[in-house]
């Protein structure tokens, strides 16, 4: 279907179905109860998870396939951002103009980065491009280029947003929110109400998973395509290949340049979300998310780096918000001095402390999983696969060469 | 490659399938404008969300703003002392919640970054239901979430915000600030300055260069300037440095016998102890002794700097060490609570918190447009600051500020800043349009659904 093989497909419509119906998957505990705490089912966080696995999917073609390890890729998330904002701005709260600018912006600007960057390869890239990306960082956030001609560009740490007073020539009458060729605005929601659950149906996040499975879709061919070999002949091993005759650089800058749009791309659909772009987007601490949600979620496979960016983004945004008052809700049950002592166990990793649930998380993951979440899910797939282990013959061989790791 | 196997039957099955579906749906889907504004609470509870900085460099005042939260939540319903609500003017709350409804609250953290804070104040509008967003450490983050709470029709009841732009070009009608201005701090330190040090003095800026920065330096420059003194040179510093010993040595040469440190938080703290180990203020210059000043100061700040801060003059909104009633009543409270004097963030979200829920009371409804039109132009007592006004035009409240000076010889580690002049609020005020907050638009409240 589409030019896909069979186990590609299948993995396409598992994720459109996923994707579609996150609204019911993600919110599985009833309003009221006390397990709602950690339901993700809300129009903003689901967003951030479709936004993010894009960005992630697109960092994961560079750094899966070839291997360079970009430590700068915020910066075209950024990028992204401020193109959409400006549209807003110039134009009128029509997400497409500001789409498809920040898509082409982010792709000169990693053009430009790529071409000098990629000059390097292993440590000396990453810390190029996080040098790239930390240059831009600090322009933005201290709108250096607004300074130097005297106007707004980015407008500081503040970020920037749309006021009345911006000229936006094709704004019509009680246009406020971001929206769809007028046909939709991206934060229209609709809340089903079945029993005791409540699912949030909201029009912006179906608008991102359309981007989603567009670009996972693209990120599946380039993966199945001989320039996706090509790039994982760089990874194995670039010396033997320039020896053969070959100039990889217009394959690796190629491939720069377009993880770059998709990073372009999801700073513009946050945008499109939130019309608001800050400077923080663009800040080295992004970057290295992108990079810990790619190797959590599986390096070089498909589906990884979305997984990867859905649980960074579900600690940011779940763990963050438990507070003590909650805990001792949970434990109510207990008898008091149990009680206080389990919430004073638990209260290092929750709240303010959430960071540290991820990297226990992360480094579990990192030892155990070295494969990411991916490995993880290839190991209990075996685990109901291993009844063909005791059976004879072509059966017993094709058990063994599934366990075998993929060749990606 | 596999063939594709849509035929038109199949489609045609499938999308008479999918259209059923889709009818039977509207039945069951909540008309969200029933109530005429976002997160009407429907039930016996009313859901806040208190969204504070829990890591990063401002963690520390995030942590005791949330704190001071909490204690006005008790003191909403009626747990504990009562706190400032025993000595607030207006005696519209009951101590039984707000309108009868027991007050609950979510707590995030805001990361001290505009992205992060903006994602938690959505969760909790989003999922939580919260009604009014209460918080925050900085003024980048206080724009950005007054920003998303106009858009999303809650109230936003600033935190520690200090930048003009917050009520000025950036200003919105569902945002309220309490906490004051960089033009504020400008004009109740000149007069001291000018008392302490004379009128002929050469200033030397030392600026965060960042939006908080500027407004600050150039609120002090034009404050200073007024009254007779000179500014030598204004030098940005990246946000992100740590020593600031390459900005400090210039400034012996440059002729300048102030210095001005335009910083907040951790660049403050190194950039003092910076300016102290450098030896400036043991040098004379142009036969006047050397002076430093660090227009906006905290409790959390000055202790970070130890002896540092000692004679070193600045501003604040609030000091636990204010004798009115509001403000025993408060220390007391929370010291009670916490074993610890509240910080002036803390007080300033604790008073937010207390006016919301009043300005409900009064309003009779959650509706943040009546809510608007109780809170502006109200004048209030007895919540620490002496008779204040949220001035309607711009949302700000305009209050005395208090002038303090880091402690010569401190007697216990949270004896840091002592009060030096209270500046009565006439001296502080300014007309609405003022260049340094002009180009902004309140717009319409905005109930959201």
């Amino acid at each position: 279907m589409l030019g896909l093989k069979k186990t590609d497909a299948t993995l396409l419509i598992v994720v459109t179905i996923l994707t579609v119906f996150a609204p019911f998957i993600l919110n599985p505990f009833p309003t009221s109860s006390a397990m709602a705490q950690f339901n993700a089912g809300y129009p903003d966080l689901m967003q951030r998870f479709i936004i993010f696995g894009i960005f992630a999917i697109g960092f994961n073609l560079l750094f899966g396939l070839t291997g360079y390890l970009s430590f700068g890729h915020a910066a075209f998330l950024g990028i992204g951002s401020y193109a959409v904002v400006w549209m807003y701005k110039l134009l009128d709260y029509n997400v497409l103009p500001g789409l498809v600018l920040a898509v082409i912006v982010s792709g000169i600007f990693a053009l430009a980065i790529g071409f000098i960057s990629l000059r390097r390869s292993g440590i000396y890239f990453s810390i190029l491009t996080l040098a790239f990306a930390q240059m831009m960082f600090a322009i933005s956030y201290s709108d250096l280029i607004g300074r130097f001609l005297g106007t707004t560009v980015t407008n500081g740490e503040t970020g920037l947003q749309v006021y009345t007073s911006d000229p936006q020539i094709l704004l019509s009458a009680g246009e406020t929110a971001p929206h769809f060729l007028g046909l939709v605005e991206m934060r229209s929601t609709y809340t089903l109400d079945a029993g005791a659950w409540s699912f949030d149906f909201n029009a912006g996040y179906y608008f991102c998973v359309v981007f989603m499975l567009m670009a996972f879709y693209l990120a599946i061919r380039i993966f199945r395509s001989p320039f996706g070999l090509m790039l994982r002949a760089v990874k194995s091993n670039q010396q033997r290949m320039s020896y053969t005759g070959l100039n990889t650089k217009p394959y690796t800058l190629a491939v720069f340049v377009i993880s770059g749009m998709y990073a372009g791309l999801a700073g513009g659909l946050l945008a499109a979300m939130d019309p608001l772009a800050g400077a923080e987007r663009m800040q080295w601490t992004a970057s290295g998310e992108v990079v810990l949600m790619t190797i959590l979620g599986g390096a070089g496979t498909l589906i990884g780096p979305v997984l990867g960016a859905g649980f960074i983004k579900y600690f940011e945004n779940i763990f963050s918000k438990i507070n003590d008052n909650v805990l001792h809700q949970w434990f109510a049950f207990m008898p008091d001095g149990l009680e206080d002592f389990v919430v004073f166990v638990i209260h290092p990793f929750i709240g303010k402390g959430w960071h540290l649930t991820l990297g226990l998380m992360f480094m579990m993951v990192v030892i155990f999983l070295p494969g990411g979440l991916v490995e993880g899910g290839q190991r209990i797939g075996r685990i109901f696969r291993r009844k063909d282990r005791n059976s004879s013959d072509a059966e017993l061989d094709a058990a063994k060469q599934r366990n075998t790791p993929p060749a990606e | 490659m596999s063939k594709s196997n849509f035929t038109r039957r199949g489609l045609l099955k499938t999308g008479a399938v999918a259209g059923a579906a889709g009818l039977s749906l509207p039945t069951y889907l909540r008309a969200d404008g029933h109530s005429g504004f976002t997160n009407a609470p429907t039930g016996s509870t009313v859901t806040l969300g208190f969204n504070v900085p829990q890591t990063g460099p401002y963690a520390e005042e995030g942590l005791d703003e949330l704190r001071a939260q909490e204690l006005a939540v008790q003191h909403l319903n009626g747990e504990g002392d009562g706190g400032m609500m025993n000595t607030f003017s207006s005696k519209a709350l009951q101590g039984n919640g707000i309108l009868g409804k027991k007050v609950e609250f979510v707590t995030g953290d805001t990361q001290t970054k505009s992205d992060a804070a903006r994602a938690s104040a959505k969760s909790m509008i989003e999922k939580d239901g919260a009604i009014m967003i209460n918080g925050g450490s900085s003024s980048g983050v206080a724009v950005a979430v007054q920003g998303l709470c106009q858009e999303a029709g809650v109230i936003f009841m600033a935190g520690l915000t200090h930048s003009n732009d917050t009520t000025g070009k950036d200003k919105k009608a569902n945002g309220f600030r309490h906490f004051f201005n960089a033009y504020m701090s400008g004009a109740a330190l000149a007069p001291v300055l000018q008392n302490a040090y004379g009128a002929d003095r050469r200033a030397y800026h030392l600026t965060a260069d960042y939006t908080w920065g500027w407004t600050q330096q150039a609120s002090m420059q034009a404050a200073t300037e007024a009254m007779g003194w000179q500014t030598v040179n204004n030098v940005l510093t990246p946000l992100a440095s740590t020593d600031f010993s390459s900005y400090i040595a210039p400034v012996l040469n440059s002729g300048a016998d102030v210095l001005v440190l335009n910083h907040y938080g951790g660049n403050m703290v190194n950039s003092l102890t910076n300016a102290v180990q450098f030896g400036l203020q043991d040098k004379m210059v142009n036969g006047k002794q050397f002076e430093i000043v660090v227009p906006l100061y905290s409790e959390l700040m000055a202790a970070g700097a130890g002896a540092n801060v000692q004679g070193v003059f600045g501003s604040m909104n609030w000091n636990w060490q204010l004798q009115d009633e509001g403000s025993k009543a408060f220390t007391q409270s929370f010291g009670e609570k916490y074993g610890r004097p509240p910080s002036n963030s803390a007080h300033t979200c604790y008073v937010q918190t207390l006016l919301y829920a009043d300005a409900v009371e009064r309003a009779g409804t959650f509706n943040p447009c009546g809510v608007v039109e109780a809170l502006e132009g109200f004048e209030f007592d007895g919540l620490g600051n002496g008779p204040v006004l949220y001035r309607a035009d711009d949302h700000q409240c305009f209050k005395d500020v208090l002038v303090m000076k880091g402690t010569e010889n401190p007697t216990n580690q949270y004896d840091t800043l002592e009060i030096v002049e209270v500046t009565p609020r006439a001296q502080v005020e300014y007309e609405p349009d003022h260049p340094m907050f002009a180009g902004g638009d309140l717009g319409a409240c905005n109930p959201g659904a």
